[in-house]
């Protein structure tokens, strides 16, 4: 029972505005001051999504393994920054951009090659209209979930620098100096991924499948797509948050058993 | 059991070089104005920052001995101490304090099983000394360990020390007030711009 999928036209899509725009003039009619954030996120929304459109149009059309690698890389390029922006202290050196953006890129990447070959199996593996948008699901959740758990670490840390050297001199080892601060982390980084599992059906409908629901797919199977990406995105986002928290708990201490925050940079300004 | 502590070209960042030979039972007071690297010097024996030179406990050389293993054999109390659990007791090793060493600190049997967060800043301290010293070290740092502590509460961590000191447990530490020093038949010395130079009141 597939329904036919309902094009849209530009004027539709310009319609759908309107009430954004009434949200402008509130704005500045309540002297909210927020009508200037709105229009340019807005506008950066729409100006971002035709660029992607056109990107990936392209992309579909020339379909190279190559090419479809670089697009992806480009994506843990920017998520890495994000990473990265989101973090109020974070290490000195390349650490502060590489640790979170290796650990997202390695466990996202070690999924999305995964479920390709072997569960959803397009013809070929790496075909960009698969890979791209899945890659980018996965990579933006554990994007969300590994700059909250290293947000958290190095806040904690900084915080409970006392605490823990009161273990290191009492003889802990680095590891378990800083266990309950690490387990911290990793809480705070798995609870968007827990929350949302939990929350998904009852209280909202995943973006993902309702898309597939609009564009005239069987909601059965938009289900089964929704869950197998809920499981790929738990699975990557689990995986990359806990590589990056460790790597980061390895990079602030050393063989020596010290707390280093001297690889800790101050507050973002 | 009884070691001396040999301190030799021991440099870090901000403080050193310092050579320093403590005696088994030894006592050593260091003084000096503040910021002179006092607080450092002990971190660095402790190797609690990064340091370059060479520590030795008897002759067991500290680069040859595991981090924990050293600070658990030369063990430092720090100024300010930190807790990481909600109970007293959490933070001995086994769990429960020696009520014979809580009492020569004057501090009750059931200080074990108070919340830190409703210690004051003197109970605190001592029970910082005493964690330490259930480790069972060779060699003690104490940083200004009385500076929070009122007259009673002084006498009875100096009068521990004293006993550690005839037990043969070098003790180093570092306190403002000379009288102190004296009590504990300490040999004094000053550290000043993180090198020692000499001994107290000389300069």
């Amino acid at each position: 029972m597939t329904s036919a999928y309902i094009a849209l036209s530009y004027w539709d899509v310009a319609l759908a505005a309107i009430f954004l725009v009434l949200n402008g003039a509130l704005s500045l009619l309540l002297r909210l001051q927020l009508e200037r954030q709105l229009a340019i996120s807005a506008l950066r929304m729409v100006v971002q999504l035709f660029l992607v459109g056109l990107v990936l149009k392209t992309v579909f059309a020339i379909a190279s393994p190559w090419l479809t690698l670089l697009i992806a890389l480009v994506m843990v390029g920017f998520a890495g920054r994000e990473i990265r922006a989101r973090q109020e202290r974070r290490l000195r050196g390349v650490w502060g951009y590489g640790l979170g953006a290796g650990a997202m890129m390695l466990a996202g990447m070690i999924v999305t090659t995964t479920a390709l070959t072997t569960q959803i199996g397009p013809d070929p593996w790496w075909s960009p209209r698969y890979a791209l948008p899945l890659f980018g699901m996965i990579l933006g959740n554990a994007m969300t979930g590994i700059s909250l758990a290293l947000d958290t670490l190095t806040t904690t840390v900084h915080r409970e620098k006392l605490a823990i050297e009161a273990q290191l001199l009492l003889g802990y080892r680095r590891f378990d100096a800083v266990a309950p601060f690490t387990r911290r982390a990793l809480r705070a980084g798995f609870m968007p991924i827990i929350n949302s599992m939990a929350a998904t059906g009852i209280v909202f409908l995943p973006g993902m499948m309702t898309g597939q629901i609009l564009s005239g797919v069987d909601p059965a199977e938009a289900v089964k797509y929704q869950i197998l990406v809920m499981f790929l995105i738990g699975g990557a986002t689990g995986l990359g948050v806990l590589g990056a928290v460790l790597a980061s708990v390895w990079r602030l201490t050393d063989n020596r058993h010290r707390l280093r925050l001297d690889r800790l940079g101050g507050p973002a300004a | 059991m009884a070691s001396e502590l040999r301190i030799e070209k021991l440099k870090t960042a901000l403080i050193g070089p310092i050579d320093l030979r403590l005696g088994a039972g030894e006592c050593v007071a260091i003084s000096g104005p503040s910021g002179a690297g006092k607080s450092l010097f002990l971190r660095a024996v402790a190797d609690l920052d990064p340091n370059d030179g060479e520590v030795f406990l008897g002759d067991r050389p500290r680069s040859a001995c595991p981090a924990p293993d050293w600070r658990r054999a030369v063990a430092l109390v720090p100024a300010e101490s930190g807790w990481w659990a909600d109970i007293v007791a959490d933070h001995f090793s086994g769990g429960r304090p020696d009520p014979a060493l809580l009492s020569a600190l004057g501090l009750p049997d059931d200080a074990a099983s108070w919340t830190v967060a409703r210690l004051s800043t003197g109970e605190r301290h001592r029970l910082a000394i005493a964690r330490a010293i259930a480790l069972g070290p060779q060699a003690l740092l104490l940083d200004e360990p009385t500076a929070a502590l009122d007259p009673a509460a002084t006498e009875a961590v100096e009068k521990l020390i004293r006993k550690l000191l005839g037990d043969g447990i070098a003790v180093l530490l570092v306190t403002h007030a000379a009288e102190q020093a004296e009590r504990l038949g300490a040999r004094r010395l000053r550290l000043e711009n993180g090198r020692l130079a000499g001994p107290a009141g000389a300069s």
